[in-house]
């Protein structure tokens, strides 16, 4: 019997978590990361609440788009390495599936358990209270457009050697409206305004994310492999 | 003209920056045939058995499977190949058992696969990870794949890496078992196989080469 398009989609989906599972550290650095990067801003800037508060929810986002973009260039690297993309690319298969199974796997590892953690970078940079809840929305939203925009510069840079610098350059425009409407969600909820209305753009965008990435991720990946 | 080859090369040329990587005037292959790939290094046997796996695509030329063009039955054609590169596409922190699960296209019973590693004698190693596996050990899992796929093409590039004695003589046989079960191998390697019927096909690189017997 021959696998279902579904299936690759969770193979790759189930090896990946498999792989960073018999990694846990090389899986877990974004997130710590994530957890002391923040901790050095009240000893860099300022140790006043007022002041941190005020510009934690940027902090808080611009840290965790950091931590996404460190983690997603490997993504197709270890594959690239060992043939096993090259075996990909030759399945009789559709390749968004596996591909799409892939960077759920991405954001499973890196970008749930930042949004997890936020609330405890929140606590020690004084968030108001009310920014909590936006924050754990827009950023579960928000860090699965990130893998997905990232995946594609990750898919572009994988035949090069040192793609890392470049993976930035490529991948940073592409991150701004995320951080735009991920920011915005934050302060919307800690300024008693309607957050909900910049988190449905936030959605919006990570629904189109999800239809077009994998298949541009998919092209890219057959004109990487020609050379 | 009966039957069309399983494999058919027409013309076929590869050019990377102005070069003739590869040069292919006509080549047949049939259900039951080694052909051996043969040349110097950097003669461009793996560009050769790259393009016929649609890893690249040629500059010129058709390959044809049973008559049609592999462009036109992309699906069923790469379904009937089986492909095993320099790079294994062993996953080193996969245990042997995992690492074939995953890669196999058909759905697969745990007792196949172990079966298979069984065969390639490494029943015992199925549970360790394969980092701790020689390389010898290594390729082996790779070359199990070939006992549990059902495809009838293998494109074997060359297989015999770092293998033992035993190990190359194992891999003749699975070889020599699947050509009279109804299947064909091309293999690209230095080395004289010990097989009956294999036929050899020199590649020359920049050469243009004349159609073979």
């Amino acid at each position: 019997m021959r696998k279902q398009a579904s299936n690759s989609f969770y193979a790759y989906l189930r090896r990946d978590l498999l792989l960073s599972y018999r990694r846990l550290g090389e899986a877990a650095s974004p997130l710590i990361f994530f957890v002391m990067a923040s901790t050095l801003v009240p000893l860099g800037m300022t140790p006043d609440l007022a002041s941190l508060a005020k510009i934690a929810p940027g902090i808080i986002w611009v840290l965790a788009l950091l931590a996404t973009m460190l983690s997603v260039g490997g993504l197709f690297a270890g594959d690239y390495q060992d043939g096993s993309l090259e075996q990909l690319l030759i399945s009789p298969q559709i390749l968004v599936m596996p591909v799409l199974g892939k960077v759920t796997a991405h954001w499973l590892i890196t970008g749930l358990p930042l949004t997890l953690v936020s609330p405890l970078l929140g606590l020690m940079l004084s968030m108001p209270e009310a920014g909590y809840l936006p924050m754990m929305a827009s950023l579960a939203l928000g860090t699965a457009c990130l893998s997905l925009l990232g995946a594609v510069g990750a898919a572009l840079t994988v035949s090069l050697h040192k793609g890392g610098m470049l993976l930035a350059l490529i991948v940073m425009p592409l991150y701004m409206p995320v951080i735009i409407f991920g920011g915005a969600t934050v302060q919307y909820g800690i300024d008693g305004l309607i957050w909900t209305a910049p988190l449905a753009i936030l959605g919006a965008m990570l629904a189109a994310a999800i239809a077009l990435c994998p298949l541009a991720i998919a092209s890219v990946l057959r004109l990487t492999s020609i050379n | 003209m009966g039957h069309p080859s399983l494999i058919t090369i027409e013309n076929l040329r590869f050019e990377r920056d102005d070069t003739t990587v590869v040069s292919c005037d006509q080549l047949h292959l049939d259900v039951g045939e080694i052909l051996q790939v043969e040349g110097p290094n950097g003669s461009g046997k793996t560009t050769l058995l790259r393009l016929l796996t649609t890893a690249l695509q040629p500059s010129e030329g058709t390959i044809l499977y049973c008559g049609k063009s592999i462009a036109q039955c992309r699906l069923e054609y790469l379904s009937d190949i089986l492909f095993i590169g320099h790079q294994s596409a062993v996953k080193l922190m996969l245990t042997a058992e995992e690492n074939l699960l995953w890669m196999a296209t058909s759905e697969l019973s745990s007792t196949a696969v172990l079966d298979a590693l069984e065969a390639l004698g490494l029943a015992g190693y199925s549970d360790i990870p394969c980092y701790k596996l020689s390389a010898g050990q290594q390729r082996r899992v790779a070359l199990a794949r070939l006992l549990v796929s059902d495809a009838r093409l293998w494109y074997l590039d060359e297989p015999f890496t770092a293998l033992d004695r035993d190990g190359v003589k194992l891999l003749e046989r699975c070889m020599s078992d699947h050509v009279s079960s109804g299947g064909a191998v091309v293999v690209a390697t230095h080395q004289d196989l010990d097989v009956q019927g294999v036929r050899h096909y020199p590649v020359l690189g920049e050469t243009l080469l004349r159609a073979c017997p």
